[in-house]
């Protein structure tokens, strides 16, 4: 396990992913108003790129045919089969239970302290006055 | 062959209806004055026409008038000679889905009036489903609550389809009825034939129609699935009688693979599909449509994942099987066990009672 800086938090502003490339493994990291998530770019199903998924919210409902949009924004939909997953969790929403996506622990880290180590950052340089996205893999 | 176990509920047997005349001591004033005059008579169903081999095996042929029209018959043919502790009446006649919702109710009214008399209280083995007039749910849900009490009707019985997909919301007061009193609702093969039975129009001939029936089913039960029926229902129990059941993995397979890309179309759907239909699906036996090798069978019990589903019946008389072969061989002694005794009892609650 290390620290991995994958973006600078001006880069990825809220609404926004990036994939990311961490120890060899594709990782989708997503700004949610400010919070970010970061989930294996592998769907479990067959194994697309959930990052160019589409993102949208949970339609839910009240009984038949009474429909609620919630939490918009925070669920991808795999671009091959359609299968959602709960950004916040990686949790899929056709099988909670069995199937989810696999999560990184991520956090945001001022570029003073990643400049100490031991950080890793592969493909951007820090600069000590930018906060920068750390995802631990 | 699978060894019976004495003591087998029956879950589709056939009284049959010789004709109208039958049942005119069980109707009031104007519908005998009307159906004498007009002499109206060959309420059977287009789905069983009396003289097809399918409704009524050789043996089992009373010497004269139609199928299951005799007790002492049915009495020795299957009662006595499965050894069976129980036999649901399924009566099968176009009270159903007569165009007239009047003329439908007054005969489905007679049809529970004279099942009650004429068969019930006549071999204690015995219990029957309501039939309703399918057309009209506000006028099936008066039969259901008058004739809920008598606690020999343990289910509520409807063609397997009529105007609507079951899962529309016209249908929901006769599943309200229906879980009020703990009743489950059979669907049983056969159609009102308003609309034709296959989703291309009209087949030519009965081999298609009788074929095609299990794609019946399965609509219903996307409908019921995706309309959120089942949801909204959640003590609704429905009985696949007839229907078939080695189509059912594949159906299942095919149901949530679809619903699992689609989901947000149907939200009320909050589990899959299958899991949904094991719980509140059930299916009669006969007939099973087993391919020859029991190994296979056994297979497909496995694949409908769950040993709760099944139900045995005879489908006496209509001609599903020869001598006493009434169950294919291959299923798991354990299954079959259970198909003949705990989920009858739990799928018919009224089983259970002391008359
Ligand atoms: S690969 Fe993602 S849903 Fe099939």
């Amino acid at each position: 396990m290390g620290k991995h800086v994958v973006a600078a938090v001006s880069e990825l502003p809220p609404g926004s992913r990036r994939l990311a490339t961490v120890r060899g493994r594709p990782i989708a990291v997503f700004n949610l108003d400010g919070e970010f998530f970061a989930l294996v770019n592998r769907c479990p199903h067959q194994g697309a790129g959930l990052c160019e998924g589409e993102v949208t919210g949970l339609v839910t409902a009240d009984g038949p045919g009474r429909y609620r949009l919630e939490r918009p924004g925070e669920i991808i939909r795999c671009p091959w089969h359609g299968w959602e997953f709960d950004i916040r969790t990686g949790q899929s929403w056709c099988d909670p239970a069995r199937i989810r996506t696999r999560q990184y622990p991520v956090e945001v880290t001022p570029g003073s302290t990643v400049v100490k180590g031991p950080y890793v950052a592969e493909t951007l340089s820090v600069m000590v006055e930018e906060d920068y996205v750390v995802v631990e893999v | 062959m699978n060894a019976l176990s004495p003591g087998a509920v029956d879950c589709d047997i056939h009284p049959g209806v010789q004709g109208i005349k039958t049942l005119l001591p069980y109707m009031d004033d104007h519908w005998r004055d009307h159906m004498l005059r007009r002499a109206a008579d060959d309420f059977d169903l287009a789905s069983y026409p009396p003289r097809s081999p399918l409704v009524c095996r050789e043996d089992w042929r009373p010497p004269q008038g139609k199928a299951g029209n005799s007790l002492e018959l049915m009495q020795r043919q299957a009662l006595d000679a499965f050894g069976l502790r129980y036999a649901i009446c399924n009566p099968l006649y176009g009270g159903a889905v007569a165009v007239s919702d009047a003329m439908g109710s007054a005969i489905c009214r007679a049809m529970n009036d004279w099942i009650a008399a004429e068969w019930l209280a006549r071999d204690h083995r015995l219990r029957a489903s309501i039939v309703v007039p399918a057309q009209a749910p506000d006028l099936a849900v008066e039969e259901i609550e008058r004739l809920a009490p008598d606690r020999r009707f343990v289910q509520v019985l409807l063609p397997a389809a009529a105007e609507l997909l079951y899962g529309k919301r016209y249908y929901w007061p006769i599943w309200e009825a229906a879980v009020r009193h703990n009743l489950p609702v059979g669907l049983h093969a056969g159609l009102a034939y308003r609309y034709a039975p296959t989703s291309n129009g009209w087949p030519s001939h009965h081999l298609h129609d009788y074929v095609a029936a299990s794609q019946v089913f399965e609509d219903q039960l996307l409908s019921l699935v995706t309309e959120g029926t089942f949801g909204r229902f959640p003590t609704l129990r429905i009985v696949l009688i007839e229907s078939g059941v080695t189509w059912l993995p594949g159906f299942l397979w095919r149901h949530l693979k679809t619903w699992r890309g689609v989901r947000p179309e149907v939200p009320w759907v909050d589990r899959p599909p299958p899991e949904i239909i094991r719980e509140q699906v059930r299916l009669t036996m006969q007939p099973f449509d087993a391919p020859p090798d029991p190994e296979v069978v056994a297979r497909v019990v496995e694949q409908i994942g769950s040993d709760e589903m099944l139900l045995f019946a005879t489908d006496y008389p209509h001609w599903q099987f020869e001598g006493m072969a009434a169950v294919p061989a291959g299923i798991p002694p354990a299954v079959l066990r259970k198909a003949m005794q705990d989920n009858p009892l739990a799928t018919y609650p009224r089983l259970q009672e002391a008359l």
